[in-house]
């Protein structure tokens, strides 16, 4: 095995190369003084498409939708999340093998599915396209990140400790608010942040049930398949990459910490 | 009254659990299973030729269009792809998810593991407007071609009809490289925990027994990794079988599924075609799906 450690050393390093050249091209690019084409080395670097973008008040509305729509999307999953995995640790019952399934399905299945399902389902029942309607396609494949991480949570808490809990005289809720909950928090955490991740990026489910409303990725296609300023896009790229980066490498501290403890 | 409630539900734990399940369960059947229904039923029904409106009539019109030529193209096509792509990610995911789990320190683990979740977190469209970027003409990816003399072997390729076009960044290689890029770390990640799985004690025993390295990873590592791989390949599978954006970006004019429901729904109004279209995609997933489970992939995600 010894030979051949530095051949997978080298491809290794390749993957990664390859997985984060397109990040560091997106953050040169948002420099580049160059307003319609990407020529590589940019011919100059400058910070004025910065203020340019930040001015842009379609940007700016996009990118606030998302973030509501984000919010709300992953309140809903952390409700329906944890309730889904409560259940499935704490009794047996017919069909509990389904749930999994049922909830992982919206990302198994392709999105297309699922936007095109809503959009002819909305269109039955005659309503209108809307932030909620956006909110709601959101929600069903977003569930399923909060349960993964709660249900696993679940399994790793121990019974002793809640039996404890009960012994000592505390009721089930009570129970559930000072010994549970505690331990559930960073599992909460963790899937929130997927789930709020996942709606903020989302695009082809919100495509279908969006109708003239423009989230970020539906802005950003928008950019890409008719450019108005392609400077902007560049910027905007750039503050996106930015804005998702940070919060993960906060999450992966927060993580290791937890279990380092 | 919170005590009260709470003896109640201990007392009658069935009440507790249509508590905790009811509202995910309805939530999922209400906005997931009965759009799905809605949908297969759409699939049977027709456009009428002259008001352009859906006939409520069951028909299997809508299947006898998607065996015409032009469609079985497209399904053909981006099942191909679905499945270049998902062995391209099996093949560029294994070094490094071998290295991160059976190579690398726990320091060297931790970067490595953070350097695979920010690409997969970065948004998905600015990942593919990179890749707009790096394919252009002009771009990078041409300049390192150029400077390597190289420009003939690039020119070439793009001249291949089926995966060629006039720049990487309008055609099939260029489809091909993005979609890879963006599913690469839903491989990588179930790779390396399948890998972590894999028991020292296995590998020495079989070692002990005289199997040399290579027959080693054949016979013991490699079947007890499939699962992961399956269950990376649900997503790489899937995501490239429903995907419309990155052939809308970097494509030309020969469609994927994706574009041609969104087409079919979209300009045209014709639900029933854009309905019996997907039906594809959920017959070939699910049927992948219990492919997977048989495996034990569920278990890898």
């Amino acid at each position: 095995m010894s030979k051949s450690l530095p051949i997978l050393r080298a491809a290794a390093g390749m993957t990664l190369a390859f997985l984060f050249l397109p990040l560091v091209i997106i953050l040169l690019y948002a420099f580049n003084t160059e307003e319609a084409a990407f020529t590589f080395p940019p011919p100059g670097l400058t910070l004025q498409w910065f203020g340019v973008a930040l001015q842009r008040q379609d940007f700016w509305n996009a990118f606030g939708l998302s973030l509501r729509v984000a919010a709300i999307a992953t309140a809903a999953a952390l409700v329906l999340g944890t309730l889904a995995a409560a259940a499935v640790y704490r009794f047996n019952f017919f069909g509990k093998e389904t749930i999994s399934f049922l909830l992982l399905l919206p990302i198994a299945l392709p999105g297309i599915v699922s936007g095109i399902a809503l959009r002819a389902s909305l269109g039955l029942a005659d309503i209108p396209f809307s932030f909620w309607t956006i909110v709601i396609g959101h929600a069903t494949f977003c569930v399923v990140t909060v349960y993964n991480n709660v249900l696993a949570r679940f399994r790793r808490l121990s019974r002793s400790q809640i039996e404890a809990s009960m012994d000592l005289g505390a009721n089930g809720i009570q129970t559930f608010r000072y010994i549970i909950l505690p331990e559930l928090a960073t599992a909460l955490l963790a899937g929130g942040m997927l789930a709020f991740a996942l709606s903020f990026d989302e695009i082809i489910v919100t495509t279908f049930t969006a109708g003239q409303e423009q989230t970020l990725p539906i802005w950003m296609f928008s950019q890409l398949t008719r450019p108005r300023q392609r400077p902007v896009t560049n910027v905007v790229a750039f503050l996106v990459i930015l804005l998702t980066a940070l919060p993960i490498l906060w999450a992966h501290r927060l993580t290791q910490k937890s279990n380092e403890s | 009254m919170l005590a009260r409630l709470s003896n109640y539900l201990y007392r009658h734990p069935t009440v507790l659990l249509l508590m905790l399940l009811g509202p995910p369960l309805l939530y999922m059947l209400g906005f997931y299973v009965a759009p799905l229904a809605v949908l297969l039923v759409n699939s049977f029904y027709r456009l009428d030729d002259f008001t352009g409106q859906v006939v409520r009539e069951v028909s299997l019109q809508q299947y006898a269009t998607l065996l015409q030529g032009a469609n079985l193209d497209i399904f053909g096509r981006t099942a191909l792809m679905a499945f270049v792509v998902t062995l391209a990610c099996v093949v560029l995911a294994f070094p490094l998810a071998y290295y991160i789990a059976r190579h690398a320190g726990p320091r060297t683990k931790a970067a490595l593991y953070l350097s695979v979740l920010l690409p997969l977190w970065s948004s998905y469209l600015v990942k593919v407007y990179a890749w707009k970027l790096l394919l252009s003409q002009e771009g990078i990816v041409n300049w390192v071609f150029e400077k390597l003399g190289l420009q003939g072997v690039l020119t070439a390729l793009l001249a291949v009809p089926g995966i060629g076009g006039p720049s990487l960044s309008i055609s099939n290689i260029g489809i091909f490289i993005a979609f890879v890029y963006t599913w690469l770390p839903y491989m990588i990640l179930p790779m390396q925990a399948a890998l972590e799985r894999v028991p020292n004690s296995l590998l020495e025993a079989s070692g002990d027994l005289g199997a040399r390295p290579a027959e080693t990873f054949r016979t013991v590592t490699l079947p007890l990794i499939i699962p992961g791989v399956v269950a990376g390949s649900i997503f790489t599978f899937s995501l490239t079988l429903g995907d419309f954006v990155i052939p809308a970006i970097l494509g030309n004019s020969s469609f994927y599924i994706g574009q041609a429901v969104l087409t079919f729904q979209g300009s045209s109004g014709n639900v029933p075609l854009a309905a019996a279209f997907t039906v594809v995609p959920i017959v070939i997933m699910i049927l992948y799906l219990i492919g997977a489970k048989r495996v034990g992939a569920f278990d890898a995600l």
